[in-house]
């Protein structure tokens, strides 16, 4: 089987002023479809721009990066395009949902620029928000919704188009500790349940227990990758009151 | 299509959520494209009206003024030195078979006072002849006649304006006896309303009078028989280039001019006279268009800087959209539209307060209302190039954007 992800010698460079900041340094790595990994590491290792990347929204200075078995690294800006509407679905830290629209209007929004039906729209936003329990905050916009609803949305938004790949940076970055266990579980679902590969950056160690497998980058390069239970059981057996911790 | 619906929502949307904003930038639109309708139907009104007046001077006229055309253009002997008389007027009367009437008109201009009125105004001395040739009417009382010319009687006929002028509302001003130069004369008629000129001037403002009293009393004899023009009425249907030639040998044969002199006279004809009179309003049409056009341009420029506000202020949304699967032309789209509805708007309100002004206009300076679907066209597919236009380049800058510099943007 392909893997969903396959990163061989990823560097991505910036130039800051005069000095070049090497934010990935050389990373390879293999997604299979169905896993669900977690990113860890300090800020400024890497990780958002590793996201960026695998989420076709910024290309590599270097390397090579296969989607689905497609090579991305050559694709221009609408053919990357053309992919984060068909293959990938984004959530972020910031929730980014349009102000001042409706909720079902936000979920819509990656079906308008795939060439889906009007009143299929709809119905599949409709279905992917009733999905998350928001059935009966379809017309609620951002602001009247609170900030666990607004990252369901946003997760609604990005499973409406049947995405193969779930990339989320910090989804809970903005959030309690009680709403990011729920926003958790509803991944952890969406990975178990329906087999969808999820990706996600986090800071914290009992957000990434419930990946099956951990990523820890450092100063652009990924310095442990552990797999399997063992990197689910590691973390949650650093304390038993892991999970109630507030 | 889908997409071109959903951009529309879209973009309503947006614009909804600026309200006033939006509903200043359709303003500038509203005015630079009312502006330019106004002034393309005024300009075809003006133009109408212009032809309806040199008809209204008579059938078939011809008008002989002093001066050359090389020297002067038609307007040039009007009013100055003349060299034209009476005695031309009569010869081209008794000689000329293509010409069926002869009136000639000197005007000077006189105090006129009646009771404790008084106004100053056009005296023009004429003859009988003059309502026939000019083609006008009398609406009270009569003109004068020959009789009245023969013994220099004291009569006037007195224009609208001089009417309203020195009379109360409802008085009768026939039979009344006005003052021009310590002389009295009775009023005998009124002259009907010609209505102002699309020049502005006011053409019922004068008092008309048989030529031999004029000179006797009010204008002063140091030239006699000088007279300003002479205006000939053809015979209908004759050529009125022909007459015109004919006028001229009779004219070039009384004043002595050998073959290689020029004339000290000009023939008007109708034709050349409205063609004249038509150049001047269309320079005058087109100066106004060009200034309305100004404005439309200047409308245009605010939607390009109310885009630029809205894509700065938008970054984010637009990063949003990129992220899940909008292209760079989806984005330019969207924008597009956005400028096209604003110029859109802006233009049909416009073509409507446009026209509504032009007819109140029209009204008021009294020219005819000209409705020209090719004007309506034209502000409509003006309006939307200046969407476009303006809009393109902020379009342009929002459809560049890179997605993540866009959703990092606070
Ligand atoms: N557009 C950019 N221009 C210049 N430098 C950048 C740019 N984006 C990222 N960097 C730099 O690249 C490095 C990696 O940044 P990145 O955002 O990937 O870190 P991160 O691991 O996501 O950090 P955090 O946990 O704080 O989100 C940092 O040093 C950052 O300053
Ligand atoms: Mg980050």
């Amino acid at each position: 089987m392909t893997e969903v992800i396959e990163t061989r010698g990823l560097k991505k460079d910036f130039a800051r002023g005069d000095v070049r900041v090497h934010a990935l340094n050389g990373i390879s790595v293999s997604i299979a479809p169905g896993e669900f990994v977690a990113i860890v590491g300090k800020s400024g290792s890497g990780k958002s721009t590793f996201m960026n990347i695998l989420g076709c929204l910024d290309r590599p200075s270097e390397g090579s990066y296969f989607l689905d078995g497609q090579d991305v690294a050559g694709l221009s800006a609408d053919e990357r395009a053309e992919l984060r509407s068909h293959k990938i679905g984004f959530v972020f830290q910031a929730f980014n949902l349009i102000p001042r629209t409706s909720a079902l209007e936000n979920v819509e929004l990656p079906l308008i620029y795939n060439g889906i039906s009007r009143a299929e729209q709809t119905r599949r936003a409709r279905e992917s928000l009733d999905k998350l329990g928001l059935g009966e905050r379809v017309d609620h916009h951002p602001s009247e919704l609170s900030g666990g609803e607004q990252q369901r949305v946003a997760i609604a938004r990005a499973l409406v188009n049947r995405p193969k790949l779930l990339l989320a940076d910090e989804p809970t970055g903005n959030l309690d500790s009680r709403t990011s266990l729920e926003i958790m579980s509803i991944l952890e679902q969406l990975n178990r349940g329906e087999g969808l590969t999820v990706i996600l950056v986090t800071h914290e160690d009992d957000i990434a227990a419930f990946a099956d497998r951990v990523l820890t980058f450092s100063d652009g390069e990924v310095v442990s990758d552990e797999s399997g239970a063992r990197a689910g059981k590691r973390v949650r057996a650093d304390g038993p009151d892991q999970e109630t911790r507030p | 299509m889908k997409f071109l619906r959903m951009t529309l929502t879209a973009a309503f949307r947006a614009l909804r959520r600026n309200k006033m904003r939006s509903a200043l930038t359709i303003l500038g639109i509203v005015i630079g494209v009312g502006a330019v309708i106004a002034t393309v139907g005024l300009g075809q009104g003006a133009a109408a009206a212009v032809q309806d007046q040199i008809r209204s001077l008579g059938t078939n006229l011809l008008i002989v003024v002093p001066g050359t055309q090389r020297r002067g253009g038609a307007h040039s002997g009007w009013g100055g030195a003349s060299t034209l008389s009476v005695l031309d007027a009569r010869a081209i009367e008794r000689e000329s078979a293509g010409v069926r009437a002869v009136s000639y008109v000197r005007r000077g201009s006189a105090q006129v006072l009646y009771g404790n009125q008084n106004w100053r105004t056009t005296v023009q001395a004429t003859t009988p002849s003059y309502l026939y040739v000019s083609d006008s009417e009398v609406s009270q009382g009569e003109f004068f006649d020959d009789r009245d010319m023969k013994i220099g009687a004291r009569v006037v006929v007195l224009g609208e304006t001089l009417v309203s002028q020195l009379f109360e509302a409802g008085e009768d001003p026939i039979g009344a006896v006005l003052r021009i130069k310590d002389t009295s004369f009775r009023v005998i008629g009124v002259l009907e309303s010609k209505g102002g000129s699309s020049f502005g001037d006011d053409r019922d403002d004068l008092v008309l009078m048989p030529f031999t009293t004029a000179e006797r009393r009010v204008l002063g004899t140091t030239a006699p028989g000088a007279v300003q023009n002479i205006m000939a009425s053809g015979h209908t249907g004759e050529d009125a280039h022909g007459v015109a030639l004919e006028i001229e040998d009779i004219l070039r044969q009384r004043h002595d001019l050998r073959p290689d002199q020029e004339s000290d006279f000009t023939v008007h004809t109708q034709d050349q006279f409205s063609s004249a009179m038509q150049n001047v309003t269309k320079i005058l049409a087109s100066v106004l268009l060009g200034i309305a056009s100004i404005s439309l341009l200047v409308g245009g420029i605010g939607i390009m800087n109310i885009l630029l506000v809205s894509v700065t202020e938008r970054t984010r949304e637009i990063g949003i959209r990129m992220a899940v699967g909008a292209k760079g032309r989806h984005i330019l789209v969207q924008f597009l539209v956005e400028a096209m509805i604003l110029s859109v708007i802006g233009g049909l309100i416009g073509i409507i307060l446009g026209l509504a002004g032009t007819q109140a206009i029209a009204h008021f300076v009294e020219i005819p209302f000209v409705f020209s679907p090719g004007t309506i066209l034209f502000a409509v597919l003006f309006s939307g190039s200046v969407g476009i236009f303006f809009g393109f380049y902020p379009a342009r800058k929002a459809s560049n954007l890179d997605p993540i510099a866009s959703l990092r943007y606070e």
